[in-house]
């Protein structure tokens, strides 16, 4: 009678240790569980800009779009919370198409492109946008250092592109195939490049290698012999040597007095007018005080540019 | 009384947890695979392209706005198929001679080298394979074989070569153990010499699992993006041989679609080789099941 009772208390205590022990991991299951889900809630959450007293700024603004324009538009979200530090600024790549495409949606506050919305949302989308110029970026051709050549005329660059000049010694270069390093038909800077480097000619794509990333892309020049593409300022360095076009180095002195022509305007994007927020933040980014920023990193000046374009159609 | 309270709270509770857990991972599958469905059949209802001439031309010029561009992808999926295929073709000998030696000729030395090897392998990521393939392997092929460049097929082969054979070796590995050590036995008693008992019991008998690493690996290497993108040099044509340069589809997805809006052409026909390349390993992992099946029907 007492083993029995004994045995008893002790079937009744291993199975409330177990019973403990599910409990405490059925518990931890429903808590993760119910974590993802919240997570999947909390995905839709905290995209509006708000000021509160005047003077005082604060919210968050949400950014997303060009690669190119990503270093600059960080420096500027960090510079701006040095004196509005109750702003908090998210700055994302993704690509221009993703920018435009995510600020006409109003999943993010700016929309930051390389390209006039116009180019790449249908006209219904593209006008509900507002542009704001921010900086200026131009684009260089490089090549491989070992080629001999640092000047090509503005016809031999529409030749090389087009596959017409095959070998560098036709520009004054050594016998060397030239290999084309071009970007995909959809960037932005292609299509600039292609409208105000080669005239508005067809590049030659079945037979030039391609590469998006801009970093990678220095690499191969830096490495294969023979090689030309074509890069932001932003991007030089000395690993590549950079050509000038028709005499004309590519320096942000001559894009502003427009002899050098292969340059873009990098534009900030926001749906409808901007949020006194968000307002505070473009004017930041195209005020004097950030000017000295813009031209460290490698960008030029909007201020500065004695010839303008508009968008297309306008 | 109490431990039927318990009992109940144990069993259902313990149950209904679980079942929902599994629901979620079921509904999430299935939700990610209708989504690109539906994503990437637009392409052929609302841009009006055919499947022909997505799979079989090799005109790709879509239009950024509007539409009336053309979304041949032929090139893209003629490029995954072939390196691919080679990537398999290399490493499938090296990785089952490695599974071979760790699990048969020296498994004390591979139990404690070569597996944790190939364990710290897998755990590499892919972006890294892709920096050593550009800075190292494509310049080293450009010289020994005297070319402009050394961006080919055979760049991306080898690289892919690289990051499945941990995949394949490990399943091939897992496979041979668990051939009974009875054949092992009835081959030796026959007469037959070690090798022999390795390539007329062993490997049949290990076949069903060494198909599905292998299949594994295929499988891996035609999802791959970065890596190989990072040295097949993305050039837009056919190949004309194993030194040429030449694109797939991973690489095109992951260059263009940050350019492109969505709603686009171009952004439709992205998906829609997306979409392709959901089809195409679900395929892989039918193939495999099938293998398993009649490798269980076998025993």
């Amino acid at each position: 009678m007492q083993r029995t009772i004994v045995r008893v208390q002790k079937i009744e205590h291993e199975e409330e240790e177990r019973g403990i022990k599910s409990m405490k991991k059925i518990l931890s299951v429903i808590l993760a569980a119910s974590l993802m889900a919240a997570s999947l809630c909390a995905c839709g959450g905290n995209k509006s800009a708000s000021s509160s007293a005047p003077g005082s700024l604060s919210g968050t603004i949400q950014i997303s779009g060009s690669s190119a324009l990503q270093p600059l538009a960080q420096a500027a979200a960090d510079k701006f919370k040095e004196t509005n530090p109750d702003v908090s600024v998210t700055v994302n790549a993704g690509g221009s198409g993703t920018g435009l495409q995510n600020v006409s949606d109003k999943t993010v506050d700016i929309g930051d492109s390389d390209v006039y919305a116009e180019e790449k949302l249908s006209p219904d989308k593209a006008k509900s946008l507002v542009d704001h110029i921010v900086c200026v970026v131009g684009v260089a051709v490089v090549a491989n250092s070992q080629t001999g050549v640092s000047n090509v005329t503005k016809q031999q660059l529409a030749d090389i592109f087009t596959g017409k000049i095959t070998n560098w010694k036709k520009v004054g270069g050594k016998d060397q195939k030239i290999v084309i390093i071009n970007r995909p038909k959809s960037s932005g800077t292609r299509a600039l490049f292609q409208k105000y480097a080669l005239g508005g000619k067809e590049e030659n794509t079945g037979k030039s290698l391609m590469e998006d990333n801009s970093g990678t892309l220095r690499q191969n020049v830096a490495q294969t012999s023979g090689s030309i593409a074509y890069i932001a300022f932003s991007y030089l360095n000395d690993s590549v040597k950079p050509l000038s076009v028709d005499n004309v180095q590519p320096t942000y002195e001559n894009i502003y007095s427009g002899k050098y022509n292969i340059w873009g305007y990098e534009h900030m994007y926001t749906n409808g007018q901007p949020s006194a927020l968000c307002k505070a933040f473009l004017d930041y980014m195209q005020s004097k005080n950030f000017a000295k920023t813009i031209t460290e990193k490698g960008y030029g000046l909007y201020s500065e540019m004695k010839v303008k374009r508009s968008a297309p159609g306008k | 009384m109490k431990l039927k309270r318990e009992k109940l709270k144990k069993e259902y509770l313990g149950r209904t947890a679980v079942t929902l857990a599994g629901l979620f991972i079921i509904v999430l599958t299935l939700a990610i695979g209708a989504f690109l469905f539906y994503k990437g059949t637009a392409t052929f209802t609302s841009d009006h392209h055919t499947v022909a001439e997505f799979l079989f031309s090799s005109d790709w010029e879509p239009a950024q706005q509007g539409s009336g561009g053309k979304v041949g992808a032929a090139i893209f999926i003629v490029g995954s198929i072939i390196i691919s295929a080679f990537a398999l073709l290399i490493a499938t000998p090296f990785s089952i001679a490695a599974a071979l030696f760790m699990a048969e000729i020296s498994p004390s030395a591979g139990r404690r080298i070569l597996q944790p090897a190939v364990e710290i392998f897998v755990g590499i990521p892919s972006v890294v394979y892709g920096w050593v393939g550009l800075t190292v392997l494509v310049p080293f092929l450009a010289k020994i074989f005297n070319l402009a460049y050394g961006y080919s097929v055979l760049a991306g082969a080898i690289v892919l070569a690289v990051m499945i054979s941990p995949t394949i070796t490990s399943i091939a590995a897992d496979a041979i153990r668990s051939v009974p050590n009875e054949y092992r036995e009835a081959s030796y008693g026959l007469g037959s010499t070690r090798w022999q008992m390795i390539y007329r019991v062993v490997i049949p008998a290990a076949m069903p699992g060494i198909l599905t690493g292998v299949v594994l690996g295929l499988a891996r290497a035609f999802g791959e993006a970065l890596a190989v993108a990072m040295v097949i040099g993305k050039m837009q044509a056919f190949p004309k041989n194993l030194l040429s340069p030449t694109t797939n589809i991973t690489a095109e997805i992951t260059a263009s679609m940050g350019n492109t809006a969505e709603g686009s052409e171009w952004n439709n026909a992205l998906w829609a080789m997306a979409l392709l390349l959901l089809i195409i390993s679900f395929l892989f992992i039918v193939i495999i099941r099938l293998i398993g099946k009649k490798g269980a029907d076998k025993t």
